[in-house]
């Protein structure tokens, strides 16, 4: 067996395993947990299939900006989550049923492949083997696909501003500082100079 | 299928379990939604890695920079996911999907 056959069925073993505990977790933080931990195996199948841009922007966006906000959102609610799992084994024979037709299908779909022979050879944008893989991507994303890299930049925009509408609230009665107000404070609103003639008190 | 190099029909399986894995989880957490949405993310993930294997092995840069716009879009779709799964709990107090009718009126 090859070093890369056995690393990658390490990696995929490890995801596959991690994607079941995923689903089949009792607390929702392993969960999250393993979801971080099958991305990352994941991202070792990205490099071993020659993708290293993309298995390390896997790395960067999901581990380190999807899984925490889940993390974050699991901590954050306040939720009974083994009621949750109630009801759980009444479905899950359906679940089964229907998990098991969908693997044998996608099996048999990935099992008699038949990759025409000249496939490779029509392709628009064969891979250069002299130049890394995030050189290339670049050189073709920053043109040939630039409305489509626009095109995300406005999703990840909408979305950015759409999760910010969403959960910001206003918050009556709590105290905040107010810099303007503060500023605006002039010495004749709050101060009074007043003479005090000897013998007298104010009044 | 067993040879000593990665093959086509490996990386197709191994996305084959992981997009079947993730679709059992919308069935088997079907109470709870931040498990389905991390079900929904497993199931982009075997995409992805379904993509990467075709374009490694046609030797095509096209499949890599179409895995970069679905891990855009999963990005989106989990960050408004749970913006809107915040708002529900606040308003509802409860995440479970059955409590979610309110739209019925």
């Amino acid at each position: 067996m090859s070093l890369p056959l056995f690393f990658f069925y390490i990696f995929s073993a490890v995801t596959v395993a991690s994607a079941f505990m995923v689903i089949s977790s009792r607390n929702p933080v392993h969960a999250v947990l393993f979801l971080i931990l099958a991305f990352v195996n994941a991202a070792g199948l990205f490099m071993l299939a020659g993708a290293e841009f993309l298995a390390l922007i896997l790395i960067v966006v999901y581990v380190g900006a999807v899984a925490v906000l889940f993390l974050f959102v699991v901590m954050m609610l306040d939720v009974d989550f083994a009621d949750m799992r109630r009801g759980m084994l009444q479905y899950a024979p359906v679940g089964i049923v229907v998990g098991i037709v969908l693997l044998l299908e996608l099996l048999l779909v990935a099992g008699s492949f038949l990759v025409a022979p000249d496939a490779a050879s029509g392709s628009s944008l064969p891979i250069d083997g002299t130049m890394d893989n995030t050189r290339a991507l670049g050189l073709v994303l920053y043109t040939r696909y630039v409305f489509l890299f626009q095109g995300a930049a406005a999703i990840l925009l909408v979305a950015m501003i759409g999760a910010i509408v969403l959960t910001l609230r206003h918050r009556t009665g709590v105290k905040r500082q107010s810099t303007a107000a503060q500023l605006g404070r002039m010495p004749a609103d709050t101060l009074q100079v007043v003479k005090v003639k000897s013998g007298e008190g104010l009044q | 299928m067993v040879g000593t190099v990665i093959g086509l029909g490996h990386y197709l399986t191994v996305a084959a379990i992981l997009f079947t894995l993730g679709v059992f989880g919308i069935f088997l957490n079907r109470r709870n939604i931040i498990v389905i949405l991390m079900s929904v993310e497993l199931i982009l993930l075997a995409v992805n890695l379904n993509l990467v294997a075709f374009s490694s092995h046609l030797q095509d840069l096209q499949g890599q920079v179409f895995a970069l716009m679905i891990l855009t879009v999963a990005a989106a779709e989990a960050a408004i996911g749970l913006a809107i799964l915040v708002t529900f709990y606040r308003n509802r107090g409860t995440i479970a999907v059955e409590d979610a009718n309110q739209m019925k009126g």
